[in-house]
Parts: structure tokens; C-alpha cells; sequence
């Protein structure tokens, strides 16, 4: 009895169960048909439910979907042609993904930031010299991947990343690129 | 004794737990061996240094490949729930692993049925699962960077992508963030802030700040973060006091980092190679 109300108490409040979910809002119910169908096939745990009140377009059908994903899941639906409205948290669907990018000059090399994801390139031949922060397994992955290559040859975050750490690098990787196409 | 949590990013990686040995610039895990680059095996190879000259046994690791699809952590999870409370570990270190809420509240089940109850440490996706699940309060101790730190102290927000502007500008007021987090129930019980003034703070406030030396190309290094978790896991391990751990690995890790003359470009096996240097230089300080 001790451990039921101890594991009780150890639950979150009711509003944070749902904290790694997110929402896919589609223009019509076709396209959400479509976009279950290609995410289930492809194993994910997904499912079509009414949107929250907090959601003003689309249709009257949204899927939920694994949040920490959402990279992977929008390449996904980008290859059966399938692009949603809108992506948003399931507890805050007015939530935005950061716009905010911190630079920092170390005279040779550039370091940007974007949320907890740093980038750092060698200014003299924008060879990405190291990548840092983050906390979801494709950020090694993607390290080993792109440090020592140029920014113009690495494949970036969006085609081989797959969580949201990954999609906070391609913004990143974006305003790395658009930096460096100024010099 | 300390276990340690993560992922290496190999897809094939088998999922594995065992003592750790470090060979050159590898680590080795029943004999199947990663090279030390960032994340976990970053972890693990200042652990095993920072061990050594505290004459500890090496870490215990549990370890599976991950690339970010989330296969290779929930087999992990899995494994965690029914291995734990058999296990002895006395800290466990919980670091890069798919965030899953689910599968956190099932491995901190499993944790609070061990005895007695391990000391927890999160960093990395692990740290974005217990905040998101509502379970800070649960550890001992988490290790954000001024990003995450951020994400901690913003209730709303489910990963550090979604974090809003209005906390964002707020970075350089670490201790405003600090109290954000806990007013939340976002934090551990203390909290490691790593940053160009690295803090150590509980729910009383800040209780140190370490700013020296001064290497600033450290912050883009990949697996300076790391270093720095495993070795106050190290410390804490060894039966320091949480406080003093933070405030001594902070101090370790950027001696460390220093001695390794480092650029924006460095690999932090150079950092690692400085860590028993460090470490004595700073212990024998302390003593």
C-alpha cells in the first residue's frame, strides 16, 4: 500500500503526461488519412485526434505524435508529399521553435548557437571544426558526421538528424551558412 | 558504486553493461569498443581518469547504439527496468539518451525500488525527460548548459527548441533562471550550471560561482560538458558531498581544460589526457 501511494506521488501533474507529444495540423482530412497511414507503416506511435482549442486552421482532425521525433517525422511526410500547417507541443501548441541565434567571434573560428545546439566553423575554409550542447542521441551521431567537413559538402542536420537537438543544429547550421555567405 | 547510462552513435552497437576500461583514445565495454569523441564515451574516459586517481574501480556502464531514432534507447530502457533492482550501484549517472516520459517513469520506478535508493545524477536527454515528466525533484543532481538551464526554467516548454524568447533574453541572468526552475519543481537538488561562470545552486540560491581560469574557446569543444558530468560523478561517488563535488569538478574540468591549451578546433581527448593533473593539482589544494 506504501509503494502504491509512493508511486502515486510520484506521478507529474496530470498536464505534463502528454509533454513529449506533439501535433501535426493538416490543411484537410485527406492529408491527415495520408500522413497516418505512412507514419504508422513506418512504425510510429501516432494517433488522429480533435485539435485544441488553441489551434485556429487546418481541419477538425490532428495527429499526435512522439515531439522528440519531429525531424525525423517531417522528413518522412516530406517524401509521400504530405506537409503539414503547422507542428506544435501538445501542452502548448502556441509554443515556437527559438529564434534566437547567439554568435561568438574567436577571431579564426565562429560559434553559433541555437538553443542548447553550438556550431563552430573554421572562418578561413568554413570547415565545421566542432559541434557541442544538446542532449539527444543524434548529436554525437551528427558530430561525427559533419565535424572536419567544409559547410557547403556536409550533409546537414535536416536529411540525417532526427530529433528536435538535431532540428535546433540545422537552424544553426542555417545561420552559420547565411553568416558566411556575407564575407 | 557508480553506474553510468547512454548511448554510443552507432546504429549495430550492441546493447551492453559492464565495467569500463579505457584503451588510448577508446573505451571498452565487454569487449566492444567505441573511440572517445563527445557524449557517453566522453563521460566514461574522464570518469575512468578522474577514478584512478582516487583509486576507484572503474564505472559501471550501460550502453547501447543510438543515432537518434530511439531504438537503441528504449531496448535500454527495457533493460533498465528489469536489471536495476537487482542491481548495487549506489549513483547512477542517467546521460544521452532519447527522451521518452513513458520509459523515465518506468526506470525511476525501478530505481525507487532498489535498497537502499541510488543517488541520481541526469544530464543530457535524460535530464529533458525528467523535466518534462515533472519529476526533478527526483535527483540529486542535473548539469545544464546556459540553453538548458533555460528550458529548465521554463515551464511550458518540452525540449530546448520549444523555449520561449522572453526566458531566452533573460540567459545572462543565471541566477533570475535558477529561481525560475525551481519555483517550477524543474530542478534537481542542486543544480551545476555550466557556462563562461559556471554556478552551483540549490533551491537556497547560488552557493558558488567558479570563474577561472579563463579558456573560452572550451564552450565549442563537444564533450567538455561531458568530462565535467563524469567527473563529479566521480567525486560524489566517492563519498563527497554533493556541493563540494560540483564546486571541485567545476574546478577540475577547466584546470583540465586549460592545461590542454585549447582552440575552438580541440578534441577533448586533449582535456581528458589533463584530467589527473587537474584533479591532483586541485585535491591537493583542497587537502
Amino acid at each position: 500500500m506504501v509503494a502504491f501511494f509512493g508511486n502515486k506521488r510520484r506521478r507529474g501533474p496530470a498536464r505534463l503526461e502528454n509533454q513529449d507529444r506533439g501535433i501535426l495540423v493538416f490543411e484537410n482530412t485527406s492529408e491527415v488519412i495520408r500522413a497516418e497511414n505512412s507514419l504508422k507503416s513506418r512504425g510510429w506511435k501516432v494517433r488522429v485526434m480533435g485539435p485544441p482549442p488553441e489551434i485556429r486552421s487546418g481541419c477538425d482532425l490532428v495527429i499526435e505524435f512522439p515531439l522528440i521525433e519531429e525531424l525525423n517525422i517531417l522528413r518522412t511526410l516530406r517524401e509521400v508529399d504530405v506537409c503539414p500547417l503547422q507542428v506544435v507541443p501538445v501542452t502548448s501548441p502556441l509554443l515556437q521553435p527559438v529564434d534566437l541565434f547567439q554568435a561568438k567571434d574567436f577571431g579564426r573560428y565562429l560559434m553559433v548557437r541555437a538553443a542548447n545546439m553550438k556550431l563552430t566553423v573554421d572562418k578561413e575554409t568554413q570547415r565545421i571544426v566542432n559541434i557541442s550542447g544538446g542532449g539527444c542521441p543524434d548529436v554525437p551521431y551528427l558530430a561525427r558526421e559533419m565535424v572536419g567537413r567544409s559547410l557547403d559538402e556536409t550533409p546537414s542536420p535536416a536529411q540525417i538528424g532526427h530529433t528536435l537537438c538535431g532540428y535546433a543544429l540545422q537552424l544553426a547550421y542555417e545561420e552559420m551558412k547565411r553568416r558566411c555567405s556575407q564575407w | 558504486m557508480l553506474a553510468v547510462v547512454g548511448t554510443v552513435p552507432e546504429r549495430n552497437f550492441p546493447l551492453v553493461a559492464g565495467e569500463v576500461l579505457l584503451k588510448g583514445e577508446r573505451i571498452e565495454v565487454r569487449e566492444q569498443v567505441v573511440p572517445v569523441n563527445r557524449g557517453t564515451p566522453a563521460l566514461l574516459a574522464a570518469a575512468v581518469k578522474a577514478g584512478e586517481v582516487l583509486g576507484l574501480s572503474p564505472p559501471f556502464a550501460y550502453l547501447v547504439g543510438d543515432i537518434g531514432l530511439g531504438d537503441g534507447s528504449r531496448r535500454l530502457y527495457e533493460h533498465l527496468v528489469q536489471d536495476l533492482p537487482r542491481s548495487h550501484c549506489s549513483f547512477i549517472a542517467f546521460h544521452y539518451l532519447q527522451p521518452d516520459v513513458d520509459w523515465h517513469s518506468k526506470v525511476l520506478f525501478s530505481v525507487e525500488a532498489m535498497n537502499p535508493r541510488p543517488v541520481l545524477i541526469a544530464d543530457a536527454g535524460f535530464m529533458y525527460a525528467a523535466k518534462m515528466s515533472g519529476q526533478a525533484e527526483a535527483y540529486e543532481l542535473f548539469t545544464p548548459d546556459a540553453g538548458e538551464l533555460a528550458f529548465l526554467a521554463d515551464e511550458e516548454a518540452p525540449h530546448p527548441f520549444y523555449t520561449r524568447g522572453f526566458i531566452l533574453h533573460e540567459e545572462h541572468r543565471v541566477s533570475d533562471l535558477i529561481a525560475r526552475a525551481y519555483e517550477h519543481k524543474n530542478a534537481s537538488r542542486y543544480l551545476l550550471v555550466k557556462g563562461s561562470k559556471d554556478h552551483v545552486a540549490s533551491r537556497g540560491g547560488i552557493h558558488a560561482v567558479i570563474h577561472s581560469p579563463v579558456d573560452e574557446a572550451l564552450e565549442a569543444v563537444g564533450g567538455t560538458g561531458d568530462t565535467l558530468t563524469g567527473i563529479v560523478s566521480v567525486l560524489m561517488a566517492s563519498g563527497m558531498e554533493t556541493l563540494e563535488a560540483a564546486v571541485l569538478a567545476l574546478r577540475i574540468n577547466r584546470l583540465a581544460g586549460h592545461y590542454a591549451k585549447p582552440s575552438p578546433a580541440s578534441h577533448v581527448m586533449e582535456l581528458i589526457a589533463h584530467i589527473p593533473r587537474a584533479m591532483e593539482e586541485i585535491l591537493k589544494e583542497k587537502a
